[in-house]
C-alpha cells in the first residue's frame, strides 16, 4: 500500500514500486481505487477499464498489469460470484441500486475495494500465486486509517452474514506480514505532519507500517550553511563570467532562500527520523515524472 | 511568468467589488486552498474595508492556531492580530460536520423524531463518515451565512475531496439519496404486473432485497428501514435546500476561484473543474497558481551556469559559488518546467485570469505570512 498527502507524488511512488518489484521476470498488479484514472494518466493510457491490464513489461520478462477498481463492478462481481445475478444483476445497475447499495452503507464501499485486493493478492494459479506483488495507490494519509479499517466500519452495521466474513478476511491480511503500508512524504509541514499522524493512527490499528518515502528530496548544496555577495563574486570572476552587482545580488539572494529552505526541512527530516523507521530519499526528478523518471524511481526503491 | 496567454487576474478588484458576496476557493488537495482562502479573507478586511468571514473545512493545525481557532466549534471568531486601519473585520470557523448536520435535522423535524433519528445506527455512520456529508454540509453552513446576511464577504474553503468535483456533485448526491425514492423502492414488496420493463426491475429488487437481506443481515435492514421512516419528513426539505445553495453558486455574487499547484496533476484537476465550471453555468473568475518558482536569468543561463559549476569544480576552487550556479541553474529549469505545465491550463482557457503566487522558503502559519500572500495574490502577474 502507498499513502501519502494530496501533492506528494504518491501515485508516481506506487507506480514506480511495482515497476521495480516486477524486475527480473516477476508479476506486478497496480491497483487505484478512488476512480481518479492516475495510473493511466501517469502511463499517457486510455482510461482503465475494471481489468487486469498490462501496461508495462520489466526486464527478464516481467511485467506489471494495472487495474481500476470500481465499486459498483466490483459489488457486482461480488453478487455474481455468491448469487448469480445474470441479468438482474445488470437491471439492478440501470435503476441505479448499485450505486444506492455501495453509498448507504460507508464501510461497504471500502470492504468492497479492499476484498478485490485481497481477491488479486491471494489468487493461485497451477498452485502458484498470480502475482509476485499487488501494490495499491491507497487513498491519502487523511483517510488511509478508515479506509483499511474495515472491521470496525462495517460491524457498526453488519453484525452478521457474508460482509462480515469478508471483512474479516480483509482485516486479518492487512494486519499480516504479507502487507506493508508506505508513507510517502515532501519535505514540507503539511506533508510530514500529516504522515506522522497517519503513521500513528496505523500503528494504533496495528496495520504494519513500512516505509518512509521522502519524494522530490532537494541535492545537498550549499552544506557549509553560508554565502556571502563578495564571495559569489569571487567565484563568478574565476569562472571568467560577468559578475555585474544585479547577477551576484540574485545569485546570492537566491542562495539564501535555499538554505533558509534547507533548514526547515532539515528539523522535519530529523522529526521524521526520530519515528525510527526506514527511510528512503527520491530525488526531484528533473524533467519532472515520465516514464524514464518513473525507472529511475523504481532502481532507487529496490536498492534502497 | 512572463508567457503565460491569460490576462491577469485583478484579485483586488474582486475583494473591493460590493456585488461579490461568496469567493469559493476549490481545487486538488494540496495545493495550498486554505491558505489561499486566509490570505484572500484577510486582505478583504484590511485592504478593503469589509466584514469577512472565512469558512475552513480542514485547515493544518498551526495555520488554524494562527486565525485563533483551536477547535471544530461552527461559530466564526474574530481574527486577532488584524489591522483595523480600514475598517474591515476577519472572522473565520472551522466546519464541524456532524453538527452541521444535527442542526439541519433539528430545524425539519419534531424533537422527538430527532432524537430517534439520531440513535439510528444508519444517521451516526452517515453524518460522521458518507462520502459527501462533508461537501454537503459545507454547502449547508454556505447557505445559512450567506441567509444571515451579516457578512460583506464569505470565503469558502472548499473540502479536501478525492477530486475537485466532489463538492458540486455530493449534495445532489446526497439529496438524491435523502430523497428516498431508491430506498423506498428496496423496501416496499415486490409488485407483480405493470408494464414488462417494470416487473423486471421490480422483480430484481424484490430479489436485490433479498439479496441485502442475506448480505447484510435482518437487523440492518430494520435499522434502514427505521432511518427511512424517520427521514421521511425531512426529505423535501433537504432537497429544498441543496437546490437553493446550489442557485446561490450559480449567481454573480458568487466567484470561483481555482487553486492550483503548477504540477500536472493539480493543473489536470483545475483544467477539469473549470469545464465543469463551465458547464453548470457557475461563475468562474479566475487561476491561483500556488507555489510558482518564478526567477529570471539575470545574465546567466541555466546551460552557462552548469558548464561554469563544473569548470569551477574540476578546478577545485569555489566551492559555494559551485553550489550557488546549480542553485540558480535547477531554479530556472523548475521555473521553466513550472510555466509550462500552467501554460497547458491558460492554454486551454485564455479566457480565465489568472494570478501567481511566488514559493515561499517558508510555510505560512500567521498572520504575516497570510499578508504576505494576500499582497501577491493581489500583484499582477508580472
Amino acid at each position: 500500500m502507498v499513502t501519502g498527502k494530496g501533492g506528494t507524488g504518491k501515485t508516481s511512488v506506487a507506480a514506480a514500486l511495482a515497476l521495480g518489484l516486477a524486475a527480473g521476470g516477476r508479476r506486478t498488479l497496480l491497483v487505484e481505487v478512488e476512480g481518479r484514472q492516475g495510473i493511466a494518466q501517469l502511463f499517457g493510457l486510455d482510461p482503465l477499464p475494471y481489468a487486469e491490464k498490462r501496461i508495462a513489461g520489466t526486464t527478464g520478462g516481467g511485467e506489471v498489469r494495472a487495474l481500476a477498481v470500481d465499486p459498483e463492478e466490483a459489488l457486482l462481481e461480488y453478487l455474481d460470484m455468491f448469487y448469480k445475478l445474470g441479468a438482474a444483476g445488470r437491471a439492478l445497475r440501470k435503476v441505479g441500486a448499485i450505486d444506492f447499495a455501495t453509498t448507504i452503507a460507508p464501510g461497504l464501499r471500502d470492504v468492497l475495494l479492499t476484498g478485490k485486493v485481497k481477491e488479486a493478492t491471494t489468487r493461485a494459479q497451477d498452485g502458484r500465486r498470480v502475482y509476485d506483488a499487488v501494490v495499491l495507490d491507497a487513498p491519502p494519509t487523511g483517510r488511509i486509517g478508515r479506509f483499511l479499517n474495515v472491521t470496525a466500519e462495517t460491524a457498526r452495521l453488519a453484525k452478521m452474514g457474508p460482509i462480515k466474513t469478508q471483512s474479516e478476511g480483509v482485516s486479518s491480511l492487512l494486519r499480516s506480514p504479507m502487507t506493508a503500508v508506505h508513507v510517502v512524504t515532501l519535505l514540507e509541514e503539511m506533508p510530514v505532519q500529516e504522515s506522522l499522524d497517519a503513521i500513528a493512527e496505523l500503528t494504533d490499528l496495528h496495520i504494519p507500517v513500512g516505509r518512509i518515502i521522502v519524494n522530490g528530496a532537494r541535492p545537498a548544496l550549499l552544506t557549509g550553511g553560508k554565502v556571502t555577495k563578495a564571495e559569489v563574486k569571487r567565484g563568478l570572476t574565476a569562472a571568467g563570467l560577468p559578475a555585474a552587482t544585479a547577477t551576484v545580488s540574485q545569485l546570492t539572494a537566491e542562495a539564501q532562500a535555499h538554505l533558509t529552505r534547507r533548514e526547515l526541512e532539515e528539523s522535519l527530516r530529523l522529526e521524521l527520523a526520530e519515528l525510527g523507521r526506514p527511510m528512503i530519499e527520491l530525488p526531484q526528478l528533473p524533467g519532472g515524472v515520465d516514464l524514464d523518471g518513473l525507472d529511475d524511481l523504481a532502481a532507487r526503491l529496490l536498492h534502497a | 511568468m512572463a508567457d503565460l496567454t491569460a490576462a491577469p487576474l485583478d484579485v483586488d478588484g474582486l475583494l473591493a467589488d460590493p456585488a461579490i458576496r461568496i469567493v469559493v476557493c476549490c481545487g486538488a488537495g494540496g495545493v495550498g486552498k486554505t491558505t489561499t482562502a486566509a490570505a484572500l479573507g484577510l486582505r478583504a478586511a484590511e485592504v478593503h474595508g469589509r466584514r469577512t468571514v472565512v469558512l475552513t473545512i480542514d485547515p493544518a493545525r498551526r495555520l488554524a492556531q494562527s486565525m485563533g481557532l483551536t477547535e471544530l466549534d461552527n461559530t466564526p471568531r474574530q481574527v486577532k492580530g488584524i489591522d483595523p486601519a480600514g475598517g474591515g473585520e476577519l472572522h473565520a470557523m472551522m466546519l464541524d460536520m456532524k453538527r452541521t448536520f444535527d442542526e439541519v435535522v433539528e430545524q425539519h423535524t419534531r424533537p422527538e423524531r430527532a432524537a430517534e433519528i439520531f440513535a439510528n445506527p444508519f444517521y451516526q455512520a452517515m453524518s460522521s463518515t458518507f462520502a459527501g456529508t462533508q461537501e454537503y454540509m459545507a454547502m449547508e453552513k454556505l447557505g445559512q451565512l450567506r441567509a444571515a446576511d451579516e457578512w460583506d464577504l464569505i470565503v469558502v474553503d472548499t473540502p479536501p475531496s478525492r477530486s475537485a468535483l466532489d463538492f458540486l456533485d455530493a449534495p445532489a448526491r446526497l439529496s438524491r439519496f435523502l430523497d428516498g425514492r431508491m430506498l423506498r423502492m428496496l423496501l416496499a414488496p415486490a409488485r407483480t404486473g405493470g408494464r414488462s420493463m417494470f416487473s423486471l426491475v421490480t422483480a430484481s429488487f424484490g430479489m436485490f432485497s433479498r439479496v441485502v437481506q442475506k448480505i447484510l443481515g435482518a437487523q440492518l435492514l430494520t435499522d434502514l428501514s427505521g432511518f427511512v421512516a424517520a427521514l421521511d419528513s425531512m426529505f423535501g426539505g433537504f432537497r429544498q435546500r441543496a437546490d437553493q445553495t446550489y442557485r446561490i453558486l450559480q449567481d454573480p455574487q458568487t466567484a470561483f476561484l481555482l487553486v492550483a499547484a503548477p504540477e500536472r496533476d493539480a493543473v489536470r484537476e483545475a483544467a477539469y473543474f473549470a469545464e465543469r465550471l463551465v458547464a453548470e453555468r457557475m461563475p468562474l473568475s479566475g487561476l491561483v497558481l500556488n507555489r510558482m518558482h518564478q526567477t529570471e536569468p539575470a545574465g546567466l543561463t541555466a546551460e552557462q551556469s552548469e558548464a561554469a559549476a563544473a569548470e569551477l569544480e574540476a578546478a577545485g576552487d569555489s566551492a559555494v559559488t559551485v553550489d550557488v550556479l546549480r542553485i540558480h541553474a535547477s531554479l530556472l529549469r523548475q521555473s521553466e518546467r513550472e510555466s509550462r505545465v500552467a501554460r497547458t491550463f491558460t492554454d486551454a482557457f485564455p479566457d480565465v485570469p489568472t494570478t501567481a503566487v511566488a514559493a515561499q522558503p517558508a510555510d505560512v502559519h500567521d498572520v504575516d505570512g497570510l499578508r504576505t500572500i494576500g499582497a501577491l495574490l493581489a500583484s499582477p502577474a508580472a
